[in-house]
């Protein structure tokens, strides 16, 4: 039997303490142990960026990680954007210009688009192409996410 | 059987507390446990059943591990754990190692980056490391901590095979070290993907060039990935451009000799033929590339 770790975690802002299995992913604890499951789960080998969740503000995937690794760290997640009543812009924008349709891989954009809209607050077609070549969709297309990008960007300076 | 989606195994995460301890602890676990530093190819393979390790030793947080130095007399020293994103914004990187940064940005995606690491990629050993081009045709050494301490270990002879290297039980590797590179130098690397973005190198043409007391006027170095069992240095290419005014002819016949010295494989991303014919051509590519950047 592996030992359990002992993790103490910012996530979205509240403090968390829990013990985990030294092989617990970060994606399943913020899934199963949490109830956070906002959080998603595609190909579990860092293709696809579903569960991608900021560290620290960066951008990482969380099942490439394990719970174990976050210690002392803070961890945001999708539901630590907006509310439904009170969305981040770059939600609304994602709503407007159709950046969606199933929603699986959403939550892995928008967590990905967050810290790159932060450092580039007026990214060309070209740099968003690049800043979501680590997310895949298999719904729309990628045409309306980078319209829903250009949108959000223009919110974002509008306020 | 092997079985696609066993889960992770059970292991144990251990975090030594000084390098010396982390050395003993995985000499005296030889086979059974393995340092990590962004865990991009540790914890997929794992995943995958290959891996069984009963610890994972984590070395990140230990002496210098996570720091970027720059010295105009020494050169820059670039600690294990520092993620490529850092690498890549680094402006020492840029102003002097600037071809490190290109290859370096060519790896899987951003998200990735900022997790995956150049030593990881170095002692992954796998023949498709983009970065690893870029290492050895900048001379990059490597600082080990092993049983008996400190030591250097060069990358010419480092790679014995696919996930093969020199490392001994108990070997850490701290940082890796590059000297300060000859006035004038430029680099290209140019990596065939099946896109443009995020995936493995069908093949990887890594040039670096420097003005030199030479017949060409110039002392070129060559590096290709996803070619050979390890990383391969087309030396022949490297004297032909070296030994020889440069001309379109003497560029063409380098590249046929880059080409006529790799050794692929089939696979999933292409035939050993194709990749042999990439060879040739993106060598072109990047020595004329090189060329231009010379001047
Ligand atoms: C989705 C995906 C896409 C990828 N795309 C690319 C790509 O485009 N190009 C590319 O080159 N690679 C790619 N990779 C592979 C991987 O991300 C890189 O090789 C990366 O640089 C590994 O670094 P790491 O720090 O994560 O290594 P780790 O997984 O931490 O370690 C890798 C290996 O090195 C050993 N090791 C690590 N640190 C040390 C140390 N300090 N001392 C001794 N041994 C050590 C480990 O034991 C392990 O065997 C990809 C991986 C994934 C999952
Ligand atoms: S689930 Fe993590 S990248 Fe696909
Ligand atoms: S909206 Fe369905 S996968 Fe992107």
């Amino acid at each position: 039997m592996s030992e359990f770790v002992s993790v103490n975690v910012t996530i979205n802002g509240k403090e968390y303490q829990a013990l985990v299995e030294a092989r617990t992913l970060l994606s399943d604890f913020l899934r199963h142990d949490l109830g956070l499951t906002g959080t998603h789960v595609g190909c579990e080998h860092g293709v696809c960026g579903a569960c991608t969740v900021l560290l620290d503000g960066e951008p990482v995937r969380s099942c490439l990680m394990f719970a174990a690794q976050v210690d002392g760290h803070e961890i945001t997640t999708v539901e630590g954007l907006g509310t439904p009543e009170k969305m981040h812009p770059l939600q609304e924008a994602f709503q407007e210009a159709h950046g969606l349709q199933c929603g699986f891989c959403t939550p892995g954009f928008l967590m990905s688009l967050v810290p790159f809209l932060e450092e580039n607050p007026n990214p060309t077609d070209e740099e968003i192409r690049e800043a979501i070549s680590g997310n895949l969709c298999r719904c729309t297309g990628y045409y309306h996410i980078i319209d829903a990008v250009k949108l959000a960007a223009k919110k974002m300076a509008a306020k | 059987m092997h079985n696609p989606r066993p889960g992770l195994p059970e292991f144990d995460y251990v975090r030594p507390a000084s390098l010396s301890e982390a050395s003993r602890f995985l000499a005296e676990h030889q086979g059974e446990a393995r340092p990590f530093m962004g865990g991009t190819d540790t914890f997929v393979r794992m995943r995958d059943g290959f891996w069984k390790e009963k610890y994972i030793v984590d070395v990140k947080r230990l002496d210098g591990m996570g720091d970027i130095t720059f010295d105009p007399s020494t050169g820059l020293t670039i600690g294990a754990a520092v993620n490529m994103n850092r690498v890549i914004d680094s402006p020492e990187v840029q102003e002097h190692y600037p071809l490190l940064a290109e290859a370096a940005k060519t790896v899987a995606s951003f998200q990735l980056r900022s997790r995956a690491t150049i030593v990881g990629n170095i002692c992954n050993a796998s023949p498709a490391g983009d970065t690893i081009g870029a290492c050895i045709v900048m001379g990059g050494v490597l600082k080990v901590h092993g049983l008996d301490g400190e030591r250097e270990v060069p990358l010419t002879g480092f790679f014995v095979g696919p996930g093969k290297t020199v490392l001994k039980p108990g070997d850490i590797v701290t940082a890796i070290r590059f000297p300060v590179l000859p006035q004038g130098h430029a680099g290209r690397y140019i990596k065939l993907g099946r896109n443009a973005l995020s995936d493995l190198a069908i093949v990887g043409v890594t040039a670096f060039a420097y003005p030199d007391d030479t017949p060409s006027g110039y002392r070129f170095k060559l590096a290709l990935a996803s070619v050979a069992p390890v990383p391969l240095v087309p030396e022949k290419a490297e004297e032909i451009l070296t030994g020889k005014p440069i001309t379109d002819e003497t560029i063409a016949e380098a590249a046929q000799a880059a080409m006529d010295a790799c050794n692929p494989i089939d696979d999933v991303r292409g035939s050993a033929r194709y990749r042999k014919y990439m060879v040739r051509n993106l060598t072109r590519r990047a020595v004329t590339d090189v060329l231009n950047r010379l001047q």
